[in-house]
């Protein structure tokens, strides 16, 4: 590696500390995204231009640039396109894409793996085994000549067990990952639903169990394989087989993995997955002996661990819970067979009379505004009520949505101005002396069972108290539970109305009927 | 275990690295709010696209007759890229949006 390559992979390394260090925190953390990036386009033109393998430069540069040009314009396009309620699908379609690439690198250095050892050490082996069969036949069979035929085959005989074990590991995670973040994707767009079947965690274990055996047997064999390879012969291709095997078993534990796990869930498992291809990308440094590949992989493994872990925290609940999956759909329903009493629904010039004449009016945003891209006519509400003399507040669950923070860059995209948007401990210090809580398409943040009900899945999951202020109008698409797929005791409190509709159109409405008021 | 501590002692440097990153990472975003929770994610999503490194290397040495690797390889460089530079922007734009939250502040 030239010296000059080397100094931009420590430079590389360094911006990715110092980028991380800057995205958490607020101030800097813009500035922190671009100076990964610089980081980023630093390493790879270094890599493109500088990067030498046994003394040859890479070649491929017509392959190379058209590659990275088609990958630019997709991303460019898909993230400057991509509307903000859309943003964490996009999040784990990137993720995925990064794990797909370490698994097609792993798949790729395989195919030299067997190249490389079938050329100069099979072919000896293969004289030294011709040689053994003519002695044989010669009916001399000397002890002084198996010793020396032992000794060359450990002397040509290199240990592929370390490589394979890397690339392996690369293959695995990158699989999972890949196939994994599809699925999250799938998720939240509303594309593949909740899927549990019985057992399903013990099929999981099996199936990761054989990806287990499979690549112990690979590992084990490879030595004696490898020299066989040039020559072709069943041994070497059922080996290939073995390996695609791993490949494929992979791919559908990652599908295994993700199915099970509720909607609600997804930003820690979008979160996990990440750090999951962050580790493959270090499988590639070390395959590769690439300092900056190996920390930047690293680094987000090790970040992502811990931001997943600070994720559930945010909503009270252990990474255990929620992988094993108590939002999953099997216990869900036992929850939701509850006999529930009857809702009330409130009509939409009620609704303006009662949000027109409140001294104090909160807003809990939740999924369903993001759904219906309703958060400028909420800004519009907010400043037609303020107009009027009510004060208008956001109350911002942590996990509202479906990612943290989602609420706030939605609400923020909107131009609602951020000293208005109220934490969750602020919220419910407020409440008690709310008027009326406006709910825009939130459930289980808001859902009492949370406090109230230890059989409820969400049990233990800090909730926006909003049976505390005097009024709740609830705006859902219809009675249908929430994500964590339970039903909402809120909903049938005598203190509670429900405005059915869409989000964007309910509000537009308001807004005219309020107007009128 | 004889072929473990060889291996130990060959790699010892890539191991050091390896340890001292990962309680980096964890020092490094420890104590972050949770608003930025997910342009976090998403930024840690895009520097992982540091895999795009070993993609460009696979693809650079390809030999120009083995078209397994050539296509292979030029999808993970094209894959590899819509990680990285997607990833960036993604988060650029979420930011953008709390910065213009700042000024109004």
């Amino acid at each position: 590696m030239s010296s000059i390559l080397s100094i931009i992979y420590l430079t590389g390394s360094v911006t990715f500390i110092l980028g991380l260090k800057m995205l958490s925190k607020p101030d800097t953390a813009r500035k922190g995204n671009l100076v990964a990036a610089a980081g980023m386009a630093l390493a790879i033109l270094g890599t493109i231009f500088l990067y030498e393998s046994e003394g040859a430069k890479l070649h491929n540069y017509g392959w190379i640039f058209a590659g990275l040009l088609i990958g630019s314009v997709i991303g460019v396009m898909a993230a400057k396109k991509v509307k903000m309620t859309a943003m964490p699908e996009m999040v784990s379609m990137f993720n995925g894409m990064g794990g797909a690439c370490a698994a097609l690198i792993s798949i790729i250095e395989f195919g030299h793996l067997a190249g490389d050892s079938g050329s100069a050490g099979a072919a000896a082996m293969m004289n030294l085994h011709r040689a053994g069969e003519m002695m044989e036949q010669l009916g001399s069979s000397s002890r002084e000549f198996i010793e020396q035929r032992e000794l060359i085959q450990s002397m040509f005989s290199v240990d592929y067990r370390g490589t394979l074990l890397i690339i392996l590991l690369g293959l695995i995670i990158g699989s999972v990952s890949f196939a994994g973040s599809v699925i999250a994707w799938g998720k939240l767009n509303g594309r593949v639903k909740d899927f549990a079947f019985p057992a399903q965690h013990i099929v999981n274990l099996i199936v990761l169990g054989i990806i287990v055996i499979l690549a112990a047997a690979l590992l084990i064999h490879v030595n004696d394989v490898y020299p066989l390879w040039a020559h072709g012969g069943g041994r070497a291709t059922g080996f290939s087989l073995l390996f695609y095997g791993v490949l494929v078993l992979s791919l559908i534990y990652g599908v295994l993995f993700v199915l099970p796990i509720g909607g609600a869930d997804m930003p820690v498992v979008i979160s996990l997955l990440n750090s999951f291809t962050g580790v493959a990308a270090a499988f590639g440094g070390f395959l590769y002996d690439n300092p900056v590949m190996l920390t930047g992989g690293i680094l987000v493994g090790s970040a992502g661990t811990i931001l997943t872990i600070l994720m559930c925290k945010a909503m009270n609940r252990s990474l255990k819970n929620v992988l094993i999956g108590s939002f999953g759909g099997s216990k869900a329903g036992a929850a939701a067979g509850k006999e529930q009493g009857a809702y009330k629904e409130i009509s939409l010039p009620d609704a303006a009379v009662v949000l027109a004449y409140a001294n104090k009016v909160m807003i809990v945003p939740g999924y369903g505004l993001a759904v219906a891209q309703a958060q400028h006519v909420c800004h519009e509400l907010e400043k037609l009520l303020e107009e009027k003399g009510v004060e208008v507040k956001y109350a911002i669950h942590p996990v509202a949505g479906r990612m943290p923070g989602h609420m706030n860059v939605l609400l923020a995209e909107a131009d609602v101005s951020y000293d208005k948007l109220l934490e969750m401990e602020e919220a419910n210090a407020e409440l008690p002396t709310t008027d009326a809580v406006l709910v825009l398409g939130a459930n289980d943040v808001v859902n009492p069972a949370a406090k109230t009900d230890a059989t409820s899945p969400i049990y233990g999951m800090p909730i926006l108290e909003v049976e505390n202020a005097k009024v709740v109008i609830v705006n859902k698409r219809s009675m249908k539970p929430g994500y964590a797929g339970i039903e909402n005791d809120l909903f049938f409190q005598p203190k509670t109305s429900m405005l059915f509709g869409d989000a964007k159109q309910v509000l537009q409405q308001l807004v005219a009927e309020i107007k009128q008021v | 275990m004889e072929q473990l501590s060889v291996f130990i002692q060959q790699h010892i440097e890539m191991i050091y690295v390896v340890i001292l990153s990962i309680f980096l990472g964890i020092e490094v975003i420890s104590r972050v709010p949770s608003v930025l929770h997910t342009p976090l994610m998403s930024g840690a999503n895009a520097i992982h696209g540091v895999v795009i490194i070993g993609a460009i290397i696979v693809m650079g040495k390809a030999e120009a007759g083995n078209y397994l690797a050539l296509i292979l390889g030029f999808l993970a460089v094209i894959l590899g890229t819509v990680n990285v530079v997607g990833g960036f922007v993604v988060t650029d734009r979420m930011l953008e949006m709390f910065k213009n939250k700042k000024d109004k502040k």
